[in-house]
């Protein structure tokens, strides 16, 4: 990656109109640990590089000594806002590995509480994003949202944050009692809380003037570096894995892919909101289609995969997670390697912030929706 | 009156004990009223951070503070003892003595300005100096320093950075402060702020009628002035952690902060009083032709602060709404709005007051009553200086949006379109369900 020279010292600081500053890894919106060394002119940012592995816990190296089944914990820390989404790509490469036939409502329990985690993920960008431009009061409605989530995973899994939704093969368990009402009571509400946060922020002046024309990064640069997710939607490129490869059930539904214009952080704001809308629409659709059942498929003693290698890629909040894995035939991966979308999107960063200000640093962080438990592994 | 019987008694006494009537007057007393100014001034400082963190809660659909006393009451006292006793620490690399001093500029620049505040009539107001309002902004503008001191001396880059944003944040924003009163000033025709109270008390009216303009300037270049959100740049902790307190902690970092609320109310009680009458409110004058003198005031002071802590609650309230401008928006929007405006202010202001002198006597209409304590207008003079006020607003909103129409930051809403909705071709199943 490219580096910026730290050669500024005190004595050429007041000459030289250059000034480097370390924004991280302590830093209330790096999100987490990243560390982004600025190259400052007066406030505008001439240079930047990004220095990550604060959070390296050597996840994909601690996966080659651990059997199928005891990795997938491990996947829910990778991006620990959306535990559920990563817990799946795991399991689902793992079954396709061993052709396990899942039932199909499990399936459908995978869909619904994958797109509740997307909505509680989009639900934390939209509050931290907000407090990084400034709207502090957005940051506590939103979260009052994502706790109508976190309470139905809590049920659920028994965890609110690091919950270990999955097992090779289907679920745990089946779900809860009240499941069904629970899920439709917040399918009913989200859209009336949505729309009100569209009225503190879409149409306001000044979240409009920090974010349109910010961080723009045109469709062929977003392919090029490997943009997924949001951020690539937001340039105009209308890829989803939920749709071009569909897995769980997303081939039964309909639901339409947002897609931005400019590719600017106002577009990957809107994308995001729709996204959400979309997320419910999935999950309406899923409660009325839920099909009766076991949830688990019959599984062998032990998790032994013919040898090969697969790849598995399914779409998380931040982007397209893919999980890369090579097995020896025992029971044990070989190499297990992660495409983390947080990862390379961050790779847009200095793309997206050169001849900005510093206040637009913090802002294109945000749009970026990182996650340094991805990042770093 | 029971109530005010110390008063007397103390007059007395101070007067049995050898001191003359001057001394009394012009040296005792005050130091009395500075003594009690100071504490409640201090009072009301801290009671504003409790408001505003309930105020706030109450926005965000949580409680705030409610632990400490009834309904949390005691919390701002609890936080002040905590920052007393926290260590207090000077970084190894900062100017030791400008580090140390630069919280006392702060703090002493924003309570002077209380010295010269009419929070009442009588003896309610402390010095009424015949340049008040001048005073006012030169003490207040002092404040800058204390923050560019702060973020020079901390060592620290991110302090800087505060430091030079509020430097240039408030030397752009003191011009339209400045510029927008003086439509207010040209009704009064005093500068000391208790004439401008008796001003408006005399024309029986509140200036923000014949000022609507020169209020809304006032009130949003105060906001930019005390670095507040939407405008609290220098301090925004989102880019710059903390901006020119970054270094700060303890009873030091805790001055900052006084002065930060202290220059909130300073702002809010200069808007009281030159656009919302000060004290005066309709009927509590009949307290003093009953004969209670000292319950007049004590009503007329409480007017005051119910007036001012109005102000103080748009404050909150559009801190906690809004999100924040940045730099380089925050320079557009003092120079090429606010500064013009309060130019165009003062030119539909003049030509307002010309207007009703040119209209006097015309055709019988009497629109000038007097002229010896301000302006004082008739009821028809009134008429066509409110309507002179609100065409005044609109007619400048529109010539400056007009002028920026073509602009590349204004109207971005209707420069774009909207997101748009793509239902994609379904591709070829990864996991076949129920397979």
């Amino acid at each position: 990656m490219h580096q910026v020279e730290i050669a500024t010292t005190q004595e050429t600081l007041l000459d030289s109109p250059e000034m480097v500053l370390n924004m991280g890894p302590q830093h209330p919106s790096t999100h987490g640990v990243l560390r982004v060394v600025l190259k400052l002119d007066g406030e505008t940012v001439i240079d930047l590089d990004c220095d990550i592995g604060y959070l390296h816990r050597g996840m994909e190296k601690i996966a080659e000594n651990r059997m199928y089944t005891q990795i997938a914990p491990y996947w829910d820390r990778l991006d620990y806002i959306a535990a559920v989404s990563n817990g799946l790509v795991w399991v689902e490469t793992v079954e396709q590995m061993m052709g396990l036939p899942v039932p199909p409502r499990a399936h459908y329990l995978r869909t619904i509480l994958t797109e509740l985690n997307r909505i509680a993920s989009h639900l934390l960008w939209l509050a931290t994003h907000a407090l990084d431009i400034g709207a502090v009061t957005v940051l506590l409605w939103a979260l009052r949202e994502r706790e109508e989530i976190l309470k139905i995973f809590e049920r659920q899994f028994g965890a609110r944050l690091t919950c270990h939704a999955w097992r090779v093969g289907g679920m745990p368990n089946d779900a809860y009692d009240d499941f069904n009402k629970d899920v439709r009571q917040f399918v009913n509400n989200f859209p009336k809380r949505l729309d009100e946060y569209e009225t503190v922020l879409s149409e306001n002046r000044i979240w409009l003037s920090r974010t349109v024309g910010i961080g723009v990064i045109s469709a062929e640069d977003a392919i090029a570096i490997g943009l997924s997710g949001p951020a690539l939607r937001g340039s105009g490129v209308p890829w989803d894995v939920r749709k071009s490869r569909p897995y769980a059930a997303y081939g039964d539904m309909d639901f339409d892919i947002p897609v931005g214009e400019n590719g600017d952080t106002y577009d990957r704001y809107l994308v995001r909101l729709e996204e959400m809308r979309q997320s419910r629409r999935i999950i309406d659709q899923a409660l009325e289609n839920l099909p009766d059942g076991p949830v688990n498929a019959k599984l062998p003693k032990i998790v032994k995969p013919p040898v090969g290698d697969y790849y598995h890629t399914i779409e998380a909040p931040k982007g397209e997670i893919g999980c890369y894995i090579v097995a020896d035939g025992t029971a044990q991966p070989w190499r297990v390697r992660v495409r983390p979308p947080s990862f390379i999107n961050l790779q847009a960063l200095r793309q997206m912030c050169i001849g900005h200000l510093v206040a637009d640093v913090v802002a294109i962080i945000g749009t970026l929706d990182i996650v340094l438990g991805e990042i770093d592994r | 009156m029971l109530l005010f019987a110390p008063i007397d008694v103390l007059n007395d006494l101070l007067l049995r004990l050898g001191l003359g009537e001057e001394t009394i007057r012009y040296f005792i007393w005050p130091l009395i009223q500075i003594g009690l100014v100071v504490t409640l001034v201090a009072l009301w400082v801290a009671y504003a951070t409790y408001l505003e963190r309930k105020i706030s809660a109450f926005m965000q659909a949580r409680l705030g503070p409610m632990r400490v006393g009834p309904w949390g009451l005691l919390q701002p006292i609890a936080d002040g003892l905590k920052l007393l006793t926290k260590e207090d620490f000077i970084p190894e690399k900062a100017d030791r003595w400008i580090f140390f001093f630069a919280p006392y500029i702060a703090v002493a620049s924003a309570f002077i300005v209380f010295s010269v505040i009419p929070f009442g009539p009588d003896w309610a107001v402390i010095a009424d100096v015949n340049i008040g309002l001048l005073l006012v902004l030169a003490v207040s503008s002092v404040g800058v320093l204390a923050l560019i001191l702060a973020g020079w001396s901390s060592n620290s880059k991110y302090a800087l950075l505060g430091g030079l944003r509020s430097s240039a944040q408030m030397v752009s924003y003191e011009v339209a402060m400045g510029l927008s009163l003086i439509g207010a000033l040209m009704f009064a025709r005093t500068l000391s702020l208790s004439g401008i109270v008796g001003a408006q008390g005399a024309d029986s009216i509140w200036y923000v009628l014949y000022q609507p303009a020169g209020f809304l300037l006032f009130l949003i270049s105060g906001i930019a002035e005390n670095n507040r959100a939407p405008f609290d740049l220098p301090e925004a902790e989102s880019e710059l952690v903390a901006g020119f307190h970054t270094e700060y902690s303890g009873m030091r970092w805790s001055l900052f902060f006084m002065a930060e609320y202290a220059a909130m109310v300073v702002v809010s009680a200069v808007a009281t009083t030159v656009y919302l009458g000060g004290w005066y409110f309709p009927f509590v004058y009949r307290l003093e032709t009953a004969g209670h003198h000292n319950l007049f005031v004590l009503v007329s002071v409480l007017v005051f602060l119910v007036k001012a802590s109005l102000i103080l609650y748009f404050y909150f309230w559009l801190r906690w709404t809004l999100p924040r401008f940045r730099y380089d928006q925050l320079m557009d929007i003092g120079w090429k709005w606010l500064i013009p405006s309060a130019l165009i202010n003062i030119v539909i202001s003049a030509f307002a007051i010309f207007l009703v002198q040119a209209l006097n006597g015309y055709r019988g209409m009497q629109t000038i009553e007097f002229l010896d304590r301000g302006l004082n207008l008739t009821a028809a003079g009134k008429a066509i200086m409110i309507v002179m006020g609100i065409i005044g607003l609109f007619a400048t909103a529109w010539l400056l949006s007009r002028i920026n129409w073509r602009s590349r930051d204004f109207n971005l809403k209707v420069q774009r379109r909207d997101i748009k909705l793509v239902n994609m071709p379904k591709g070829k199943p990864a996991v076949q369900a129920g397979s």
